[in-house]
C-alpha cells in the first residue's frame, strides 16, 4: 500500500541513485528533464482522451450515442482524428501578420506546461515544488489572454480580431474573481504553496470551509477557459470561430491541446485547493487526486453541454455586478470567521 | 549558470526593448512590450524576488500589455505597416534617455546595498515581509496610491458614461 503510494517517488530515488551524486546539477537536470516531458505527456493524455469524454458525455446529455465507430465503442475515434490532423497543410493566410500568427499557438501550448508543473500530484510529487505556487499559477495563465490577442490580430480576418477582443474582455473581467475567490484559502492557510495547501486540508477539504469561493472559482474558472455557457470567444454563430478561424493542421491542434490542457490545469488548481488534492483514504494519493481532477471536469463538460451561451452584456454583469461582490464578501468573511476562531481558540 | 541565463534575458528584454521604439508596426511594438516585461520577469527572479516577478508577469505583461495592445488596435487608422511613423527629434530623445540612465546609474551605485541578496529575503517568503512592510512603514504611500486608483477608476467612469448637465 504504502509502495503503491510512494510508487513514483521511488522510482525518481532510483533514477537519482544512478548518479555518483544523487543530489548534483547533472541529477536534477536529468529530473527536470523527466518531469518536463511527464508534464507535456499529462497534457497531451488529457487532451487524448477529454476529446473523446466531451464527445461521449455531449451524446449522453442530449441522449445520442457520441462516437461509437472506431475501435470498441468508439474509443479510438481520437486518436484518428489526430492522425488526420497531422496530416493536413499548414496554411498561412496570405495577409496575415506572419511571425504572430506562428508564435500565438506555441505561446497558448506552453502555458499549461508551466502551470501544471507546480501542482502537487502526490505526496511530494510536484515537478517543481514553488514557494509562491499558486500565485505563479494565476501569474502564468494570465498571458494566455495575450496569445488569444495574438492569434486574433495576426490572422488579419474580421472574425478572428472580433474573437480576440472578446477574450480579453472577458479573460481580465473574471481574472479578478478567480484571484480573490482563492483569496480565502490563502487567509486561512498563510501560504501560497500549493503542497502547504493540500497538508491544511488533512482533516477538512476547504470546499467547506469556503463553499462560497469554490462555487465562484468554478465559475470564473469556465469562463477563463473560454468554455460553454462563456465560450464567446469562438462562439461559431457569431464570429466562425474566433481567433482560430484561420488556422490549419497541427496549429489549429495546438490550439486544442493547450485548451484541454488549460482546462485541465484549472481542474487540478480547483481539487488542489478545495478538494484536498492527493488527499484521501484507502487508495494511493495519485490515485485519489486525478479521481478529483476528473469529477471536476466532468462537471464542467456537463455544463457545457446543460447550459446554452449567456450574452456578452450579461456575462460582462455576472462577473462585475455579481461575481466580484460575493467574493469581496468571501474574504470578508473569512477574515471575520478567523477572528472569531482566534477569539475562540485563544490563539 | 545564473549569469548565462542573466545575459540570454536581459539581451531579451533589452532587444524587446529596442523592437518597441524601431518597430515600424505599432502593433508590433505593442507585442514587444510585452516581451520586454516577460524578459525583466525572469531577471528579478534571478534578483530573488520572486513574488515581484510574478506580480511582473501578472499586472505587466497580463494586464497593462494586453491594454496597451487593445488600445492601440481600437485607435488605429489608415496603414498599419506604417502606423509608428519617425521624426527626426531623435538628438533629443537620446540626450534625455542618457540623462536619465545617468541619474538612474548614480542613484543605484551611490547606495551601498544595493547588491543582490545571496538567498531568498526569509524563509517565509518575500510576500510576507513585503505585505508587513506595506501595512506598517509604507502605510501612508500604499493608501495614497490606493485612493489614486479610486479616482482613477471614478474618472474613466465618468469619461465613459458621461455627467448628466444641470439644467
Amino acid at each position: 500500500m504504502q509502495t503503491l503510494n510512494n510508487l513514483f517517488l521511488i522510482i525518481a530515488h532510483f533514477i537519482r541513485s544512478l548518479f555518483a551524486d544523487p543530489q548534483s546539477v547533472w541529477a536534477n537536470l536529468t529530473m527536470d528533464v523527466i518531469n518536463f516531458i511527464i508534464v507535456v505527456v499529462i497534457i497531451v493524455l488529457a487532451a487524448l482522451i477529454l476529446i473523446l469524454l466531451e464527445r461521449k458525455v455531449a451524446g449522453w446529455t442530449s441522449m445520442r450515442t457520441g462516437p461509437n465507430r472506431l475501435g470498441p465503442r468508439g474509443w479510438f475515434q481520437t486518436i484518428a482524428d489526430a492522425l488526420k490532423l497531422m496530416g493536413k497543410e499548414d496554411v498561412t493566410p496570405a495577409g496575415a501578420d506572419k511571425i504572430i500568427f506562428k508564435i500565438a499557438p506555441m505561446i497558448i501550448f506552453s502555458l499549461p506546461m508551466m502551470t501544471l508543473a507546480v501542482i502537487p500530484y502526490g505526496n511530494h510529487m510536484a515537478p517543481i515544488d514553488l514557494d509562491l505556487g499558486i500565485f505563479y499559477f494565476l501569474a502564468v495563465s494570465a498571458i494566455s489572454t495575450l496569445a488569444f490577442l495574438m492569434a486574433g490580430w495576426g490572422s488579419n480576418n474580421k472574425y478572428s480580431l472580433l474573437g480576440g477582443m472578446r477574450a480579453v474582455a472577458q479573460m481580465i473581467s473574471y481574472e479578478i474573481p478567480l484571484l480573490f475567490s482563492l483569496l480565502g484559502v490563502i487567509m486561512i492557510t498563510q501560504s501560497f504553496n500549493l503542497g502547504d495547501i493540500v497538508k491544511a486540508q488533512h482533516t477538512i477539504p476547504f470546499i467547506v470551509l469556503q463553499p462560497l469561493a469554490f462555487v465562484i472559482y468554478i465559475i470564473a474558472g469556465i469562463a477563463e477557459v473560454n468554455r460553454a455557457p462563456f465560450d464567446l470567444v469562438e462562439a461559431d454563430q457569431e464570429v466562425v470561430a474566433g481567433p482560430f478561424t484561420e488556422y490549419t493542421g497541427l496549429r489549429w491542434g495546438l490550439f486544442f491541446l493547450g485548451e484541454y490542457g488549460n482546462m485541465t490545469a484549472v481542474s487540478a488548481l480547483a481539487a488542489t485547493v478545495f478538494l484536498g488534492g492527493w488527499q484521501g483514504p484507502f487508495l494511493p494519493g495519485w490515485v485519489w487526486f486525478w479521481m478529483k481532477v476528473g469529477v471536476i471536469i466532468f462537471f464542467m463538460m456537463w455544463v457545457r453541454w446543460t447550459f446554452p451561451r449567456i450574452r456578452v452584456d450579461h456575462l460582462m454583469h455576472l462577473a462585475w455586478k455579481v461575481l466580484l461582490p460575493l467574493s469581496i464578501l468571501n474574504i470578508f468573511l473569512t477574515g471575520l470567521g478567523i477572528f472569531i476562531y482566534r477569539l475562540v481558540m485563544g490563539g | 549558470m545564473g549569469t548565462i541565463v542573466f545575459f540570454i534575458f536581459a539581451i531579451l528584454a533589452i532587444a524587446a526593448a529596442w523592437g518597441v521604439v524601431t518597430s515600424r508596426n505599432i502593433v508590433h511594438s505593442a507585442f514587444y512590450l510585452a516581451l520586454s516585461f516577460s524578459g525583466v520577469a525572469v531577471l528579478y527572479v534571478l534578483m530573488n524576488a520572486d513574488f515581484l516577478a510574478a506580480v511582473q508577469l501578472l499586472v505587466y505583461t497580463g494586464a497593462v500589455s494586453i491594454m496597451v495592445v487593445f488600445a492601440v488596435m481600437l485607435t488605429l487608422r489608415g496603414e498599419v505597416s506604417d502606423s509608428n511613423p519617425e521624426n527626426r527629434k531623435w538628438g533629443w530623445g537620446a540626450f534625455i534617455s542618457v540623462l536619465l540612465f545617468a541619474v538612474i546609474a548614480l542613484v543605484v551605485l551611490t547606495n551601498p546595498d544595493w547588491r543582490i541578496l545571496p538567498s531568498a529575503w526569509t524563509s517565509g517568503g518575500s510576500a510576507e515581509d513585503m505585505s508587513l512592510l506595506l501595512l506598517s512603514q509604507f502605510m501612508i504611500p500604499f493608501e495614497a496610491a490606493a485612493v489614486l486608483l479610486t479616482v482613477a477608476l471614478a474618472g474613466a467612469v465618468i469619461l465613459a458614461k458621461g455627467v448628466k448637465e444641470n439644467k
